[in-house]
């Protein structure tokens, strides 16, 4: 009895074993095939430059223009999905606190949508952008992205939210506050450093995205000064260049995802380094 | 009328509290206790949590609930400053007066009335802020404003709880830098801070050290001149040595209630014989 019992607990052991590094192994591989293939288009001149005409045609010149009209890109869509995210997920999380099904129900509706591919929410974004007259620009791309990353902010909100002891909700309103005071003082604070996990992880996917931007953000060489005007982005940038059928212009797709790999693994550090700091205050 | 209202909320800070005002309302409302609950029933769709609860509570006494885990204790506390209202599975009926007034009537004035009830759950929960923050937490939702007197009510009321030598040199520190003692300590200078006149306290001992035990234990004893308590514990040792009055409760139901002596000495009835003896 005791013996099987030790080698279902190695089993075990060997198979979750196997499964971790499996994951880690195949992170590594991706990178390093990245990495190989782009490293010796990478430059400054790729990074800081913007394209010069014909670029995707061997032309010279960088990639400027898409990793600044992705940041611009991602802001928006963070700031539009936090402004819409976090009053939804706190209110999931106090005003319906009584109402568990509601809660549930949200929450299904919320995990559907994060399951959605991205490709569909760029064709939504397509139609709504037809319906309001919008044409392919910043704006429209913010949008849609928005909608791409807001279930996700909410659900992660959420998750932080839910993790929150019940008692400290007592604490707050026996104390004498609100409902909107327990929210605001108590609860936001308590999840202050979960929250920016979650809005750096919603940055992240946002950042990565090409579908949902294929058809609405548009593409151009420049950087845009207005909402109105097309913007570039990393991942479209990295499908146009791949596309190309001169070689040396598909190492420089390389050298772009290094680029935008780079910037998520920073942002991936960052939120770790951050949520660690500003969780100082709050109770475990 | 409002003299009433200004006796139940003692203010300890300031020394104005003037002895003919005292005796004036002591004699008004010597028999008449600060707590009243009548026919207060909870239910859940399984089934009743709390059955036809009546109970008064004197003013300025320790009150222990005594029982087995799972007999209601907790939900007929967390009933006294509706707490109840956040768990929407709970129906709650009945009446329970405080200070004349009937509180699950209370509507708007939902947070004043919890404000006269202090809390201590069974962990300590501090808020998410420094130590000086939590305890100048209530006085802020209360409208005070003067740095000044949020800073004296912080001292006064960490002095009381015995904590301020320990932590005035670092009052600016997260709370998670203070032990689960000193955090229940400090928990419960937040809630005195407010001035309640009752104060709820949920087994707040039983995740604590002897030691930390000890000193809540004796300051319960102090603070009783002065507030109404109302204390769960399972503890025998810790009714006999805190209890004035002791209500012994046994699924849902009060079985018996009396002076600790006679009841924790010499019980009337066989659930508590035998709840005595083996602990359920
Ligand atoms: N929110 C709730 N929903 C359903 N049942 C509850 C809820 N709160 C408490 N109960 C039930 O009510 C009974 C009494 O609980 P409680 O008041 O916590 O007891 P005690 O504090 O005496 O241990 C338990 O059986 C518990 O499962
Ligand atoms: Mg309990």
């Amino acid at each position: 009895m005791n013996r099987l019992k030790l080698i279902e607990e190695w089993i075990f052991k060997i198979i979750s074993f196997i499964a971790a590094y499996s994951v880690v192994l195949i992170l590594l591989y991706l990178l390093i095939v990245v990495f190989k293939k782009g490293i010796s288009a990478l430059s400054w001149e790729i990074v800081f430059s913007m394209p010069e005409g014909g670029y995707y045609f061997g032309g010279g010149g960088g990639i400027l223009n898409a990793i600044v009209g992705s940041f611009y890109l991602s802001i928006g869509a963070t700031v539009l999905a936090v402004i819409i995210g976090l009053p939804a997920a706190l209110f999931i999380n106090v005003q319906l606190i009584r109402l568990k099904r509601t809660q549930n129900t949200i929450r299904f509706f919320l995990d559907a949508l994060w399951g959605i591919p991205s490709i569909v929410y760029g064709a939504f974004g397509f139609a709504a952008m037809l319906f309001l007259g919008l044409n392919a620009s910043l704006l429209a791309g913010i949008i849609t992205v928005a909608l791409l990353i807001t279930p996700i902010l909410v659900r992660a909100f959420d998750e932080v939210l839910k993790t929150i002891p019940v008692e400290l909700q007592e604490a707050s309103f026996s104390l004498g506050s609100t409902r909107t005071e327990t929210a605001l003082k108590v609860l936001f604070k308590q999840g202050f450093a979960g929250f920016i996990t979650a809005l750096l992880l919603a940055f992240g996917r946002g950042i990565g995205d090409a579908a949902s931007v294929l058809f609405t953000a548009g593409f151009t060489d420049n950087i845009p000064v207005t909402f109105d005007e097309p913007v570039a982005t990393l991942p479209l940038s990295i499908f146009f260049q791949l596309s190309s059928p001169i070689e040396e212009v598909r190492q420089r797709a390389y050298a772009a995802a290094i680029v935008l790999t780079v910037i998520i693994l920073i942002i991936s550090v960052s939120a770790r380094l951050l949520s660690k700091r500003y969780s100082k205050n709050s109770i475990k | 009328m409002k003299q009433m209202a200004f006796t139940y909320q003692p203010n300890l800070l300031s020394e104005s509290v003037t002895m003919e005002n005292q005796t004036e309302v002591a004699e008004m409302k010597k028999d008449s206790p600060i707590i009243e609950i009548k026919n207060l029933n909870v239910k859940t769709s399984e089934g009743k949590i709390l059955k036809d609860i009546n109970l008064k509570i004197p003013k300025n006494k320790i009150v222990v609930l005594l029982g087995p885990s799972g007999c209601g204790k907790t939900t007929l506390l967390k009933s006294l400053n509706r707490l109840t209202d956040l768990y929407k599975e709970l129906k709650v009926s009945g009446q329970i007066i405080i200070d004349g007034q009937d509180i699950m009537k209370a509507g708007q004035n939902l947070a004043v009335m919890r404000q006269k009830m202090g809390l201590l759950s069974q962990r300590p929960f501090p808020l998410p802020a420094s130590i000086y923050k939590n305890v100048a937490y209530g006085l802020k939702l209360k409208g005070i404003r003067s740095k000044k007197l949020i800073s004296h009510s912080v001292e006064t009321n960490l002095k009381r709880v015995g904590l301020w030598n320990e932590v005035k040199d670092r009052l600016k520190s997260p709370v998670t830098s203070l032990s689960i003692g000193q955090q229940q300590r400090l928990c419960l200078a937040r809630g005195l801070a407010v001035k309640p006149a009752i104060i709820l306290a949920d087994e707040p001992t039983s995740a604590l050290d002897p030691i930390s035990t000890k000193i809540i234990e004796n300051l319960f004893k102090e603070l009783k001149q002065h507030y109404t308590i109302i204390l769960v514990t399972h503890v025998l040792r810790q009714a006999l040595r805190l209890a004035d009055h002791v209500v012994f409760m046994y699924y849902g139901e009060i079985i018996e209630q009396g002076h600790p002596d006679e009841i924790l000495k010499n019980p009337k009835t066989a659930i508590l014989k035998k709840y005595l003896v083996d602990g359920n």
